[in-house]
């Protein structure tokens, strides 16, 4: 075991010189080779804390929403529904919600109006979400004017702003008391947008919600499942968009790593000979050029790694955020929590460390199983 | 004790280009003595010394080192030879650029898993035997001609072989650094090993040092002296 020890510190010592006769080359390599796995852990590392992020503010969302629909659409639903609702065994609570979308032409975003389940802002008052301060430069005490739905102008005070934890989903948030709320949209009293309902036992939601289509027949029910994977899906799809935008730069890359790895130049083939002439078996050959493979993309992998914890965790991934996080004004400004899975390191290592090493060793193998008298030539 | 039975060596067999380097020669090499192959280019010297050294196979024929049949052996069998038996010189010396010649005398060994501090000191030895131990941290590119012959002297030796090959040793030095390898040379012979030299310089065939010259014309034996 010592020996073997010894023949690894041996083989590592030569490699490691090796690497440093071909400095230049091997830094650019390296180089290239850490900004791919950055920014290729980038977005695993974002799109996986975001998604955590969001699942642990959706947590406290309604085990399910009701929803009127006419004609395939989105409608207001008579606050008269919720009774049947009640009626329903298994539920625990239901009430109705009043939210919309409203589009400021001044700033040219959309902002998403709601009517809190907390006793909300006094009647002309609202409490903003962080983006809505930033784009409005609105702050406690100033008014904010919105043109309500018969063009009426309706000025209401700021009197706060959302918590900063909660910016992803609240970014573009106004809380707005109920009257005010029906005053902008029109929304008439005895309506309301949907139905947020509590069931006792979370393993009877979809009974409930079989009973509720049941008893009426023109709403859909939405679960918390359903949510849940709305978001997944928009966070994973940006991802997926940020990867395919990326793949380019890696097939380079890889074309780039491929052409390294693989053509072995004609002093790398001299050395080869070298040492199979003075007595390296093709396997020791073979062990160098492994290790030569794993320093290269190991360093790269463990650079890329820290450089794209510290770009995600610390800067909010300042380079991708408007791909990455949506809402194409009101950019969310937040810090994500840090957050790695243990399985996204393990992919990163097979898609960073493996190849490269592959590369590296099957031309050396086709090199070493050469007979060693060509360098007596 | 080398032995050599019918040994043929074709490259590119079968091919418009094909070419017998070495065509059906049997020897016996003794032991503990210095042994010359003589020859002129292309006579098939290097061939010989490589098939001897368990670098190639021969095409067809059978060779014995110490009543071992090493012609057969598997590859893994062949470097174990060639790291243990035998310790080459090559006519470009062949060290590795960039690494110091301390790292240069010490790299046959590295797969044996020596001790560090063990081998360093061997290889140290060594650099002192051949008057190069203040050169031990330079790198190899740095080296004057004859400093680098010494250093690959001193890698040739570091396994501790008992037969020493060289190819054309003396190509590449002057008439002075010439005679001094052969001092080297005949100071290995003095420890009993066996020393086997591909050359057509005179400094090297007509020295004392060679017991014998085997002479080599178009991949065959022409006449062995004495």
């Amino acid at each position: 075991m010592e020996k073997w020890i010894e023949r690894q510190k041996h083989i590592i010592d030569f490699t490691l010189s090796s690497l440093l006769r071909r400095k230049g080359k091997n830094a650019a390599l390296l180089v290239v080779y850490t900004l791919v796995v950055f920014m290729l852990a980038s977005v695993v590392f974002f799109v996986q804390a975001i998604k955590r992020e969001a699942s642990v503010i959706l947590k406290d969302s309604p085990d399910m929403i009701v929803q009127r629909m006419s004609a395939g659409r989105h409608e207001l639903i008579p606050a008269s529904y919720l009774d049947p609702i009640l009626s329903i065994r298994g539920v625990s609570a239901a009430r109705s919600r009043l939210w919309g979308y409203y589009y400021d032409p001044v700033a040219g975003a959309n902002y998403t109006l709601m009517v809190p389940e907390d006793p909300g802002p006094p009647a002309g008052t609202i409490l903003i979400g962080q983006g809505v301060s930033r784009v409005r430069l609105a702050h406690e005490g100033d008014t904010l004017e919105f043109r309500s739905h018969d063009g009426t102008l309706i000025d209401l005070e700021v009197k706060g702003t959302i918590s900063r934890e909660s910016e992803l989903v609240s970014s573009d948030l106004i809380l707005v008391s109920e009257e005010d709320f029906r005053r902008i949209f029109g929304t008439p009293v005895g309506f309301a947008t949907d139905f947020a309902v509590r069931v006792k036992n979370p393993r009877e939601l979809s009974t409930v919600a079989v009973k509720a289509a049941g008893l009426l027949p023109d709403t859909r029910q939405i679960l918390k499942d359903e949510i849940f994977r709305t978001y997944d899906a928009v966070f994973s799809w940006r991802g997926g968009m940020m990867l395919v935008i990326l793949c380019g730069a890696l097939l380079a890359f890889i074309i780039l790593a491929w052409d390294k790895a693989s053509g072995l130049s004609s002093e790398e083939r001299r050395e080869i000979g070298i040492l199979k002439a003075i007595g390296w078996e093709t396997s020791d050959v073979l062990l160098m050029k492994f290790w030569e493979g794993m320093a290269i993309s190991f360093s790269s992998l463990l650079a890329g790694v820290i450089l794209a914890y510290a770009h995600v965790f610390f800067t909010s991934a300042v380079l991708f955020e408007a791909a990455l996080k949506g809402w194409s004004v009101l950019y969310p400004e937040f810090r994500v929590t840090p957050f790695i899975d243990f399985s996204q390191l393990v992919i990163l290592f097979f898609l960073a460390v493996v190849p490269y090493t592959v590369a590296t060793i099957i031309p050396s193998w086709r090199a070493a199983t050469v007979d060693p008298d060509s360098v007596m030539r | 004790m080398i032995e050599l039975a019918d040994i043929r060596k074709v490259f590119n067999a079968g091919r418009p280009n094909e070419f017998v380097a070495v065509d059906g020669v049997s020897l016996v090499i003794d032991a503990e003595r210095t042994t010359v192959l003589r020859g002129p280019s292309g006579s098939g010297k290097t061939t010989l010394l490589s098939l001897i050294g368990c670098m190639a196979r021969p095409t067809s024929g059978r060779i014995r080192l110490y009543d071992r049949e090493i012609t057969s052996l598997p590859e893994r069998f062949l470097t174990g030879i060639r790291q243990n038996t035998f310790g080459f010189i090559f006519q470009q010396c062949n060290l590795i650029k960039g690494i110091t010649a301390l790292e240069n005398v010490m790299l046959p060994a590295y797969p044996s898993g020596e001790k560090h501090a063990l081998l360093k000191n061997r290889a140290m030895d060594l650099l002192d035997t051949f008057k190069v131990s203040r050169k031990a941290q330079s790198k190899v590119e740095w080296l004057s001609g004859g400093e680098a012959q010494r250093v690959a002297i001193a890698r040739a030796l570091i396994n501790n072989p008992s037969i020493v090959i060289a190819d054309e040793p003396t190509a590449n030095l002057d008439t002075k650094l010439s005679r001094e390898f052969m001092e080297i040379m005949g100071r290995l012979k003095s420890e009993r090993k066996t020393i086997l030299f591909a050359s057509h310089d005179p400094i090297i065939y007509e020295s004392d040092l060679a017991d014998r010259v085997i002479v080599l014309r178009d991949g065959r034996v022409e006449r062995s002296i004495p």
